[in-house]
């Protein structure tokens, strides 16, 4: 996960997860998951590989910026126990 | 906040808002024209002593009072449908908070960088220090910088709430399951006040929102969030 210290934005530069042009629309869960499922995926496939998953901090920041924290909690917690409803 | 016994808007705290108010004038000078015109004419018709047993047709009448209307009606129309184009704008945003609606409070959390996550109760009567608001103020506030797009997700734990802030022209229904996305910026500092909007149970109206927004560069300074 991103170290907290490395996510201080430069003074006078903040950023947050742009407008997305896949959900445009008022409900974002979509998104939100999306990018949950995209950031694991990304995890998996560059683990096997033996690359770096730095690339898939995006997907991180993007997920943890948008979703409640109680869902990814809950989220994290299936997926230690295997019962995860996504296709990860 | 709303003074007492307050009966127009707020004062606009967002670009959208002052939109919003020059459009609630504009539809407020429509009615009051047409309800004096009838009243007008209700009253000539009531105090009259003319009479007149032989009315047949008036067309052009008719066709006047037919195509007035629709026009009026445009005119109210294209305004509104303009401010509804502009709130559904692309804007960057520069923040995202999510705001989570539960029975009864709010909980607040800014994760875009690190996570501070906290609960917004409404100050209890014996908790109020002199000069704080009844019903109205909380513990914690949301602190925000002004001038800056801003995006709040919205969502509830348990039953349907509604996160409201009339000065920034904000109402988002928080539901179970569903995050809506809202967007403001505001331009000017300040405290401000909302209420849950969405009834849902018995301290509904005890649940309320302060928003405290303050220039960017004491924002940026870190946490100064006060308990």
């Amino acid at each position: 996960m991103l170290d907290v210290e490395a996510q201080e934005p430069p003074k006078g530069k903040w950023s947050t997860p742009p407008f997305d042009p896949r959900f445009p629309s008022q409900n974002q869960i979509r998104n939100c998951y999306q990018n949950f499922l995209d950031y694991h995926r990304c995890l998996k496939t560059r683990t096997r590989r033996g690359k770096s998953t730095q690339p898939c901090e995006y997907y991180f920041r993007v997920y943890h910026s948008l979703c409640p924290i109680s869902w990814v909690e809950s989220w994290n917690e299936q997926i230690k126990n295997g019962i995860f409803a996504g296709k990860i | 906040m709303a003074h007492a016994a307050q009966v127009g808007l707020q004062d606009a705290t967002s670009p959208i808002m002052e939109e919003l108010i020059t459009f609630h004038d504009h539809a407020l000078m429509v009615i009051f024209l047409i309800c004096f015109l009838v009243l007008y004419a209700l009253f000539l018709t009531l105090t009259t002593k003319l009479t007149n047993t032989n009315i047949s047709d008036a067309q052009e009448m008719e066709t006047v009072w037919t195509i007035l209307p629709a026009i009026i009606l445009v005119l109210i129309a294209l305004p509104s449908l303009r401010i509804l184009y502009m709130t559904d704008e692309v804007n960057d945003p520069s923040l995202t908070i999510k705001s989570i609606g539960h029975q009864w409070y709010w909980t607040y959390e800014y994760t875009d960088y690190g996570g501070l996550i906290f609960n917004s109760y409404m100050l209890p009567p014996l908790f109020l220090e002199p000069g704080d608001l009844r019903l109205l103020d909380v513990d914690n506030r949301v602190v925000l910088p002004i001038e800056t797009p801003i995006r709040m997700m919205i969502t509830s734990q348990d039953v349907l709430h509604s996160w409201a802030v009339p000065t920034l022209g904000l109402k988002t229904d928080a539901i179970p399951g569903r995050l809506n996305q809202t967007t403001f910026t505001a331009t000017r500092p300040g405290v401000y006040y909302g209420q849950c909007s969405e009834i849902c149970g018995a301290n509904h109206s005890f649940m309320p929102i302060v928003l405290e927004l303050i220039p960017l560069k004491i924002f940026e300074m870190g946490p100064v969030f006060t308990l």
